[in-house]
Parts: structure tokens; C-alpha cells; sequence
């Protein structure tokens, strides 16, 4: 009998020990989350994705200067993966402008990582292709050039 | 009943004992530490950065090691004054003029003292400069990108092992000679004599290194010295600000078994340096403009990124004997190694070797005697101040074989003995021994975060051990040299952490992580980027032929190389890939290696230009590839390059997907 009370004293104690450890069942919490966030997109969202661009950008008669620019930051950021009239690592971006919002292909550019994970069509298109996009470190006012450049193509 | 009670209350107190046992755990070498207590206060959580960073030379490695405390994770390594096949630093075009120096490239270095950058007597986390001893040079880091930015020899001397000392401001940084060698009078340059004739022909000197406020390096002056060995140094501070100390050992000025005929001498001395004063007689233009051929290499990324080397042909050369007050040799035991300013700047502290105590010199003493001219005597034509004229008092006790000590900015100081193997917290006011601890074995210097500056933080110690034996799992002979974390919070001394280190640690610093941190560069803007080769897109891209000299313009992306098929390189060509790498996101460099390529492979940092030299020996086809993991498709990235016999006529194309 007393043995046995022995025992049991050394199994409540490492059972104690073993207690204090925990933590497991956390990722599906954040993965459960991601998908929460993902359905709560607003519509300005769906349209204009995810990011610091948080209103409609108009892009009315192309500014030559401004394409210009984006042209060349284009060519420098994001012309190793993507051409304009062709496949190449990621999408032809020739028509792009014809397809997405200039808000939408600004907050891809400007806040990559998060687009890929929650937008629903920035996640489709990563399926399609093996690379994933990077984050180049654009400035809002390149990313506004950049778009001004695809407008610019797209027409 | 009662019998039961009793058993029972037996077992629990014998369950509670074995949980004290099991909490506290039992290190090796008989050491009952509150190890659990000590666990928690090194454990650093996954994701969560250290207090502090930890600067530790890498001693005969020639680089510089970063750990992270307390937890001892070596984060880092950055390349100094050896080759570094891991980033190419010394092999890649960018960087070779790095090692430059008067006896051409040298790949290696013994680097010995880090030492920070100090903004009024206080650690600011702008650079960090090491020493070099076999080559006398002294390397400035930038803490902003953890690269070694610039490399100045020091001429006149031959062996720089009592330097990189700051100044309270980064004003200078000191270099003093371990080796002296004969000396042409006036000319200072080396002389064909026999080597016995030490005493009449050999001396040393001691540079000041003038820091500009972008780190830029200049030999200001140099001191000539008597032929004795400079060993340690430490500038002064507060009070002291304005002084420098210097220890020397052999002032028997022996050239032969040292060990036995340098330890004649009941006391060598330090040198007392008043180096405001020769730079005030520099600047006057006293003393000689000599000839002392030295480099500067320094690479600038805004610049370029290209190393580039200066010849400096000539030095100031200031002669103790004819221009007055600026040197005094404190006669000081037992050969001493280290000298340490506390951090009020009033005490001297020196570790003598063979001395049996710790003797503490006075500042305000040391200020009375130069006044009153209270000297002993000369050595050879400098005054030498009276030991008891000078004392502020003697640690005794100290253990055996005192060497170096740091402060924690609460009135104590922290001794390492070397042959006793412990750690002496002593009173620095009351010169009195308050606590030691066994430490695993022999420690050479210790580091507290700012424990040499006006400021430290007196929360930790790092004994750099230079016996390591039976700490970790035997690796055959040589084994790392162990460092260990001690608590100094408290009363008592606690052991916390052992970890092991790369070479040979000399001296190290630490710093607040915050001071650093907010810094980082994490990219090079594309954008900005100098590089006379770079390439800013892929439409840039382009091979060019120039007589046997092909230069290859590429760029690198997650996961592909532009141009990844070349062709219309020949035998004998030298072929010059300048490889831009076009990421602009933190942590994603691209490295390149080419098959056959005599040299190591680069790793290009995002935004980066850097370049490899191939010479093709054979015919055919050969790979390159990106050595970094960089993205899922990382196996993809590769190319082929064709190389045709020499005499062929085969034209230069190169393309990528298609």
C-alpha cells in the first residue's frame, strides 16, 4: 500500500513537471485567423487589395515624365521576372492595367508579402507560377511611376 | 499511524531534495551553480534578440567574431584581415586592395583588441576598431553594414600589439610596438646589424591614429620609444583625459630567451603618454617629417564599393628627449601586460605577470610628481617618477598571474589571474579583494559591456579563457577557446553560461544591442548603387569583349542569373563577372561560383555589385551556380558558360530563356 502511495507521489510530480509545458495547437489558431481576415476583405479591398494605397488611384491622360520615370524603375525592380508581352518568371504586365486597378498592382508592389497570403487573386496567380514575388522595397511615388508606366502599356 | 506519518514526511523531504538536485542540476568540474537560475538568466526566447552584442577578436583567424549575451549565440563573423571564402572579402576584385600592404597582399592577420568607437568617454556604436599584430594595421568596422571599412598600416613598427585604444572621443586610436628593431637614427628605418647588438641599435615606437569624424585614419604622429616591448594600453579618462598609458615588459633589453632574461627587472614600466600635448606639438609642425611608407585601404559602398589604396609616403616622428613633458615611465612590477583606467578616470591599474600584487597608480599623484619634477631618474633621456611618490595603493592577494582588469562603474574592478585561473573583484578606492571566482582555465582579458569607458554596464562579465581542456566534447587536439558568462549584478560573483569562440579571442567589447541595432542597414537601394560595373537591369545585361579581357555584366534575381548561357569565351581569356544582385530585400543575397575559378566563390549582398576573375584553362562547357540557398528554385540557379580553344573564332553571345 505504501508503495504504491510512493509511486503515485512520483507520477503526480512529474506529471506537474511535464505540465508546464504547452503551447501546441497554436498554428491552426493563426491559420484559422488568416482565414477570418481573409473573408472579412472589404470590397474596397477586393478591388484594391491590401495596403497603404487606401483609395482609388485615377489615372487619367498618361503623364510622359511619370512613365517615364516608371519605366526606369521598372526595368531596374521588376524587369528580371517580368516582361510585357510575354510569360517570363512571373505574369506579362502589357495589359495589366486593362485587368487590375492601379491601387491593386500598388499595394501588390508595396506590401507583397501580405497580397500573397490573404488576397484571394494575388493567391491564384502565385499558384500559377513557381517564384514567388519579392518585396523590392519601392517607395509609394515609384510605385505610383511604375503604374503610370503599365497604363501607359496597357493602352 | 505515527510510523506511516513519519515515513511518508521522509519521503516527501527526500523527493524535495531530489528536485532541488534536478532544478539545480550539477555542472561539470564539481560546480553546485544554481544552474536553473542561471539557465533563466541566459535564456534568450526563439525570435527574441540579446541585450547585448559582444565583440571578440578572432586572434591568429584575423577576423572578428559577434555574440549575442547572455546567451553566447555567435551570431556573426565579420572578415577583417583574412581571406573569407564565405563572402569573398579578399578574393572578390572589390575587396582584395583590402590587404594590401608595403610587403604586397597579405591574406591573413593576428588580430587582437576590438575596441569601440567613444563619443564623450561613452561606447556610440558607430565602429569598431581591431589591431593587427604580425603586419602592423589597424581595421575600422562600420556597425552600420558589420564590414570592415578601412585598413592603415602603421610604419616604424613591428608588431602592433598595443593598439586599437580609443581616445574618450575617438580623437585617435593608439599603436604601440610589441617588437623593437634597430632603428637608423632621425630616419628610423630598419638596419643590417647583428642582432646582439639590441641595446645600442633597437627601439620602438608608438603611433597616434587621428580619426576623422567619417573614421577616416591618418597617422597623426609617432613617438619614438626606447627598444623595450609595448605590450597593452589604455587611454585616460575624466581627469585623465588627454594621457595615455602604455605597459612595456623587457626593459632589460634582451634579445633572447625573454622568458627568462626579460623577467630580470624588479619593475619595467608604463608609459604615461600626454598625447593632447605632442598633437598640440604636432600641429605646431615640431619634430621630423620621415620617410614611413604606409597603405590606407578603405571601401566606401556609396563610393563604389571598391576598395582603394593610398600610399602614404612619409610620417611625423616626435623625439621624446628633445620635446619636453609629453612621455614619463611610471616604474610598475613584474613585466606588466594590461593597463586599465577606472572609469572616473583617477587609477591606473597594471597587471604584472609575475607580481604578487596589483599595484594602483594615481592619477592626481602622478600630475603632483610631474610637477614637482619628482623623479627617480632618467631612462635614456626620459624621466622616470618615484613607485611610492605615485601609488594610490597595492591589491593583495590578487591570485597569480594578474594580467587585465575591467570595471563595473560601482566603485569595483575585475582582475583576471592567469595562472590561478579566477576572476579578483577588488575595491578599487580601498584596493581590497571582495569576492573571486573559479573560472575554466586561464583567462587572458575579460569584457564587461563598457568596462573600459566612463560608462559600463556592470551587469556582466566575459572571461576569455585561453584553456579550454575538458569544457565542451573533445574535438582531437586543438579545441575552441572557451568563454564564460559571469553574473556581476550581485555581491558575489555568479558563473551563468560557458560558450566556446572562434581562435583565439584576445581582447572583446560589448555594447547595449539598442545603441546598434536602430543602424542596420538591411539593403543597398539599387538605385544608388555606384559600382563602375553594375547592372540595373536585366536590359543592361551584356558580355564585352577587350583583347583577352571579357567582362560579363550580370544580374541575379530569385532564381535566375542574366545572362545564364555565355559563349565565345577562349582559353587564356580573363573573364570578369561583375554580378549585381537586383533583390532589394533583407536577407536575400545571391552567391556565384564558377567551376575552376582560382579563388572563392562571392556572395553579393541585395543591391550589391561584386566581381569574380575566372581564367579558363580547359575547353568545354562549364556551370556556375548561387551558392546561397536563396528561394524554392535555388537548385535552378545556374548557367553554363562555353569556353573554345584560344585560337577560335567563336563570337560572343549570351541570352537567358531562350
Amino acid at each position: 500500500m505504501s508503495q504504491i502511495t510512493k509511486l503515485s507521489g512520483l507520477i503526480i510530480l512529474t506529471m506537474l513537471l511535464f505540465a508546464a509545458c504547452g503551447g501546441s495547437g497554436e498554428k491552426n489558431e493563426s491559420e484559422a485567423s488568416a482565414e477570418k481576415e481573409e473573408q472579412k476583405l472589404t470590397d474596397f479591398e477586393m478591388e484594391h487589395g491590401i495596403g497603404p494605397v487606401d483609395e482609388e488611384i485615377e489615372i487619367g491622360e498618361i503623364d510622359p515624365e511619370l512613365a517615364k520615370e516608371g519605366m526606369r524603375v521598372f526595368d531596374m525592380k521588376c524587369g528580371a521576372c517580368h516582361k510585357l508581352d510575354s510569360r517570363y518568371v512571373g505574369p506579362p504586365l502589357g495589359g495589366i492595367m486593362n485587368v487590375r486597378s492601379p491601387a491593386y498592382v500598388m499595394n501588390l508592389i508595396l506590401n507583397t508579402d501580405e497580397m500573397r497570403a490573404k488576397h484571394p487573386v494575388a493567391k491564384s496567380v502565385t499558384t500559377e507560377y513557381p517564384t514567388r514575388m519579392t518585396n523590392q522595397q519601392l517607395t509609394r511615388e515609384k510605385a505610383r511611376a511604375v503604374v503610370e508606366y503599365l497604363a501607359q502599356e496597357s493602352q | 499511524m505515527n510510523k506511516l506519518l513519519k515515513k511518508s514526511l521522509l519521503w516527501s523531504l527526500a523527493a524535495i531534495t531530489a528536485m532541488g538536485f534536478i532544478s539545480m542540476g550539477c555542472s561539470s568540474n564539481g560546480e553546485f551553480g544554481s544552474s536553473s537560475d542561471a539557465a533563466q538568466k541566459v535564456y534568450v526566447a526563439p525570435g527574441e534578440h540579446d541585450e547585448f552584442y559582444g565583440f571578440f577578436s578572432g586572434g591568429y583567424n584575423g577576423q572578428m567574431g559577434v555574440y549575442g549575451l547572455p546567451s553566447g549565440r555567435h551570431i556573426f563573423t565579420i572578415p577583417v584581415f583574412s581571406q573569407a571564402p564565405v563572402n569573398g572579402y579578399g578574393f572578390s576584385e572589390e575587396t582584395k586592395a583590402m590587404l594590401q600592404t608595403t610587403d604586397g597582399f597579405i591574406p591573413w592577420g593576428d588580430a587582437h583588441h576590438p575596441e569601440l568607437s567613444q563619443t564623450d568617454g561613452e561606447t556610440d556604436g558607430r565602429w569598431v576598431f581591431m589591431n593587427e599584430n604580425n603586419t602592423p594595421r589597424v581595421a575600422r568596422i562600420g556597425l552600420d553594414e558589420f564590414k570592415t571599412q578601412e585598413i592603415i598600416e602603421i610604419p616604424n613598427s613591428a608588431g602592433n600589439h598595443a593598439s586599437s585604444f580609443v581616445t574618450p572621443n575617438t580623437e585617435y586610436v593608439s599603436a604601440a610596438t610589441r617588437f623593437s628593431i634597430p632603428m637608423k637614427e632621425g630616419s628610423l628605418e630598419n638596419m643590417d646589424v647583428s642582432i646582439d647588438s639590441y641595446k645600442e641599435n633597437f627601439k620602438g615606437t608608438i603611433s597616434f591614429i587621428k580619426v576623422s569624424d567619417e573614421g577616416h585614419m591618418s597617422i597623426d604622429f609617432q613617438i619614438m620609444m626606447p627598444g623595450f616591448n609595448y605590450d597593452l594600453s589604455h587611454a585616460g579618462k575624466g581627469p585623465s583625459d588627454g594621457w595615455s598609458f602604455f605597459t612595456s615588459y623587457n626593459s632589460e633589453e634582451a634579445n633572447t630567451l625573454l622568458e627568462i632574461n626579460a623577467s630580470k627587472n624588479d619593475k619595467d614600466y608604463i608609459a604615461a603618454i600626454n598625447w593632447k600635448k605632442a598633437a598640440e606639438y604636432a600641429k605646431q609642425g615640431k619634430g621630423e617629417m620621415i620617410p614611413g611608407k604606409h597603405y590606407r585601404n578603405y571601401i566606401d559602398h556609396e563610393e563604389g564599393g571598391i576598395a582603394k589604396s593610398e600610399v602614404i609616403e612619409e610620417v611625423r616622428v616626435l623625439d621624446p628627449r628633445k620635446l619636453e613633458g609629453i612621455v614619463y615611465f611610471l616604474p610598475t612590477p613584474k613585466s606588466p601586460h594590461g593597463v586599465d583606467v577606472d572609469p572616473t578616470g583617477q587609477y591606473i591599474a597594471a597587471g604584472g605577470k609575475l607580481s604578487t600584487v596589483i599595484p594602483v597608480h594615481s592619477f592626481a599623484k602622478m600630475q603632483d610628481a610631474i610637477e614637482n619634477e619628482d623623479f627617480a631618474g632618467e631612462e635614456q633621456g626620459i624621466p622616470v617618477l618615484k613607485y611610492d611618490s605615485i601609488l594610490h595603493g597595492e591589491v593583495e592577494n590578487p591570485g597569480l598571474g594578474p594580467l587585465h582588469t575591467e570595471f563595473d562603474g560601482k566603485g569595483n574592478a575585475y582582475t583576471t589571474a592567469f595562472i590561478s585561473s579566477e576572476i579578483v573583484k577588488w575595491n578599487i578606492e580601498k584596493t581590497e579583494v571582495v569576492d573571486r571566482i573559479d573560472v575554466y582555465y586561464s583567462p587572458g582579458h575579460l569584457m564587461i559591456p563598457g568596462g573600459d569607458s566612463e560608462n559600463p554596464d556592470g551587469k556582466y562579465l566575459v572571461s576569455l579563457n585561453k584553456i579550454t581542456k575538458d569544457r565542451y566534447l573533445p574535438t582531437g587536439p586543438e579545441l575552441f577557446h572557451s568563454a564564460q558568462l559571469i553574473d556581476i549584478s550581485g555581491e558575489k560573483m555568479e558563473l551563468l553560461l560557458d560558450f566556446p569562440t572562434e581562435g583565439e579571442p584576445h581582447y572583446a567589447q560589448g555594447i547595449a544591442a539598442e545603441k546598434v541595432k536602430k543602424n542596420q542597414k538591411r539593403f543597398y537601394e539599387i538605385d544608388d548603387n555606384n559600382h563602375p560595373h553594375a547592372t540595373k537591369s536585366e536590359k543592361e545585361t551584356k558580355v564585352v569583349r577587350d583583347g583577352n579581357e571579357v567582362h560579363v555584366y550580370m544580374t541575379t534575381i530569385r532564381s535566375h542569373f542574366t545572362p545564364d548561357n555565355i559563349e565565345g569565351i577562349k582559353v587564356g581569356d580573363e573573364v570578369y563577372f561583375h554580378v549585381t544582385n537586383l533583390e532589394q530585400d533583407w536577407d536575400v543575397p545571391h552567391g556565384f561560383a564558377m567551376k575552376g575559378a582560382n579563388t572563392s566563390e562571392i556572395l553579393v549582398m541585395p543591391g550589391e555589385t561584386l566581381t569574380l576573375k575566372w581564367q579558363p584553362k580547359k575547353v568545354g562547357v562549364f556551370p556556375f551556380y548561387c551558392t546561397d540557398f536563396c528561394s524554392a528554385l535555388h537548385q535552378e540557379m545556374q548557367g553554363y558558360v562555353r569556353v573554345s580553344p584560344e585560337n577560335s573564332d567563336t563570337p560572343i553571345s549570351y541570352s537567358t530563356g531562350q
